[in-house]
């Protein structure tokens, strides 16, 4: 799984940019579908028949990540930007970033600035392309790009770029692929603007009609120096998300991830999270409402260019995810 | 162009009666069917030409949706002083810095009023330096007593700036422009010559606050592709520094890349953009991440609908008076009605 990993995680796709990212992820998936479509705003949407009298069930991952936009090239050929989706200025300068035709930049912050010991606002950060003068900057208002940094795996974690959400990516995948017999119907969905608005996650949904949806995202950890207090650590196994601040887990969902989890001897947490939502939000409230939840991959340094995953919880992620889909 | 009607009426967020009726009796000689809806949206559906296309699901012809909301920022009566004033909150967003001396007309009757402040002779301390909050505001409408003042404008009367429409050489001020100027663009959008495609116009209700009218609309109407015509943010004004200008005015139809509402489609941006330099017609696009428009509503309805929004500079919205040029108008409709002729499935392809 970790070349897989590799690869999306290193694809090029910010929110309402997915092209790139869709076409890594349909090479994969196209083989192993009964049915595959872009819905109209450019989620990826794959079937598996299921075997018998199963319910219609919804796993969605998204497949857009956080990066910035060009809000303007000055006069010496130096963009201003903004961010596309959560992205905290501490993180920022002295970052590289690439645009989706691999123009790099450096994210670079103005020195004069009446506190400069305080975190920049964005508007304090500017884009160099290397370019000389505002005719010959390669990029231009509205060109989106992603941050870089090369995946690395050691000690049985991985770290990269947009883990947020390749890596739920990966284990739709992945499950995908090991999927052999299921009563259900299911649907993988790869969505589009999560990290902005959620709307691939909702949109498709409302095309899908199912009976259960469970979205599969990284969730923030407590196990750090001095974190924020959280009971998730990494490593501890998947979390079955209790609530975020966007959604109440249906509760028939949480216990269907936790029951499965006891009975097949899976490691698992329960998740509080206080800060954050993710696409179940969005998927609950389609139509007349959709019992939905939520399977998080433990991860340090969200919406960082070095968001950190467990080898381990991303296996027992795919177990858990065939667990579930399986026949009562 | 109708834009000093349109600008005139008056219609605040969830009060677009006056809008509406002008706007039915504007468009209906040159549409195919006219209905209004539950919330008060004004759907207009101008039928194409082209044959259905056997490219589309369903063989059916292209649904093109176009979005322009009627309602303006404005005020509504929240209580009356036992001297006659009546205490006022904001609809929709506004500065309460522009607020003072402002001029106001007040219920259906247009009952002329101001909102008044102590004068400069009586201020004490740094009061001079403060922002009076809408909390501390009273609007003077001339009432003697507080029951003069109920009858006059019971609770939940609405209240919008009175600014007459003026023609000022290349450009023209005037109230509502956010978003009179979409609705004036429609306007003339709808009385050429049909399009190949199903064009359905949407006059919106209560955009500015939270985008409620177009999002049961664009379920109404279920469309392909989205279009929302806005007047947005220019803010060319002197600043003490070169950076990042929202838009600016004379530099052509402002397109909207990403904003806080929601993100174009791409190859939309790239049809207009497209259709602009191959005629040379100016344009710009609007600094990201500022603002909400329709689409942020219209691009969620159902299974998804791709969107863009494209818009006049206009100085000074959300104020008693805004102002834009006649060529960004003008251009803004040309750019509309090319890129829209030489829209198809094909658009709408993806690899």
């Amino acid at each position: 799984m970790r070349e897989l990993i590799r690869k999306l995680v290193e694809t090029y796709g910010p929110s309402g940019v997915e092209d790139q990212i869709r076409s890594v992820i349909r090479a994969e998936v196209e083989p192993l579908a009964d049915e595959l479509r872009v819905d109209p705003l450019g989620s990826l949407v794959v079937r598996k028949q299921g075997s018998g009298d199963g319910r219609r069930i919804l796993l969605d991952a998204h497949m857009d990540e956080i990066g910035v936009m060009v809000t303007y090239v000055d006069e010496k050929g130096f963009a201003r930007i903004t961010h596309i989706g959560g992205v905290d200025p501490l993180n920022c300068v002295g970052g590289r970033v690439a645009f989706a035709d691999g123009t790099r930049g450096v994210i670079g912050v103005e020195e004069k600035r009446e506190d400069s010991g305080k975190v920049p606002e964005f508007a304090q950060l500017y884009l160099d392309v290397g370019a000389k003068s505002a005719d010959e900057c390669p990029v231009g208002v509205g060109d989106a790009a992603v941050f870089v940094r090369p995946f690395v795996a050691q000690g049985g974690r991985m770290i990269s770029k947009a883990m947020d959400d390749r890596i739920g990516c990966a284990l739709l995948i992945e499950t995908l692929r090991r999927l052999e017999d299921t009563p259900h119907d299911v649907y993988f969905v790869f969505s589009v603007q999560e990290e902005t608005s959620l709307s691939g996650a909702r949109t498709s949904t409302f095309g899908i009609e199912p009976d259960l949806a469970i979205a599969i995202d990284v969730t923030t950890t407590g196990d750090t120096p001095e974190a924020h207090p959280m009971a998730v650590k990494l490593g501890q196994g998947p979390a079955v998300k209790v609530q975020d601040r966007g959604m109440i887990a249906h509760p028939a969902v949480r216990d269907l991830l936790v029951q499965r989890a006891k009975d097949a001897e899976i490691p698992y947490q329960l998740e509080v999270l206080e800060f954050g939502t993710t696409d179940a939000a969005a998927m609950q409230l389609v139509r007349a409402g959709v019992p939905a939840g939520c399977l998080s991959i433990p991860c340090r340094y969200v919406h960082t260019p070095s968001e950190m995953v467990d080898e381990g919880d991303v296996e027992n992620s795919v177990r858990l995810l065939l667990e579930v889909l399986r026949a009562a | 162009m109708n834009l000093k009607a349109l600008s005139e009426a008056v219609g605040v967020s969830g009060d677009e009666g006056n809008v509406r009726a002008l706007v039915l009796d504007t468009v209906q000689e040159h549409v195919d069917e006219v209905k209004v809806d539950a919330l008060g949206n004004v759907l207009v559906l101008k039928r194409g030409t082209g044959r259905p296309s056997s490219t589309g699901p369903g063989s059916r012809r292209l649904r093109v949706m176009l979005d322009a909301h009627m309602d303006e920022v404005g005020l509504m009566v929240v209580g009356h002083d036992s001297d006659g004033f009546l205490r006022v909150r904001t609809v929709g967003g506004i500065d309460s810095r522009l607020l003072p001396g402002a001029i106001l007309q007040v219920g259906s009757e247009r009952i002329p009023g101001v909102i008044g402040v102590k004068p400069i002779h009586l201020l004490r301390g740094d009061e001079g330096q403060k922002v009076s909050k809408i909390d501390d505001l009273v609007v003077d409408i001339g009432a003697r007593s507080k029951d003069e003042a109920r009858k006059l404008a019971p609770l939940g009367t609405y209240a919008a700036f009175a600014t007459q429409f003026r023609e000022l050489g290349p450009t023209v001020s005037g109230k509502a422009f956010d978003d009179r100027a979409g609705c004036a663009v429609l306007v003339e959008l709808l009385r050429g010559e049909p399009f190949d495609f199903d064009l359905h116009a949407v006059f919106a209700v209560q955009e500015e606050v939270g985008l409620r009218g177009a999002r049961v609309a664009a379920y109404a109407v279920d469309p392909d592709c989205a279009f929302a015509l806005e007047g947005t943010v220019a803010d060319d004004i002197p600043k003490d520094k070169d950076v990042s200008p929202t838009t600016e005015l004379g530099k052509g139809p402002a397109i909207t890349v990403m904003d806080r509402s929601f993100i174009a489609d791409r190859r939309l941006v790239r049809l207009l953009t497209d259709t602009a330099k191959e005629l040379g017609i100016p344009y710009q696009f609007k600094q990201p991440n500022v603002g909400g428009t329709d689409s942020g509503a219209i691009h969620r309805a159902r299974e998804g609908v791709p969107s863009v929004t494209v818009a006049v500079p206009c100085r000074y919205i959300h104020s008693p008076v805004s102002l834009l040029s006649l060529d960004d108008f003008e251009n803004t409709v040309r750019l509309m009605r090319e890129a829209l002729s030489r829209i198809s499935w094909h658009t709408l392809r993806r690899n």
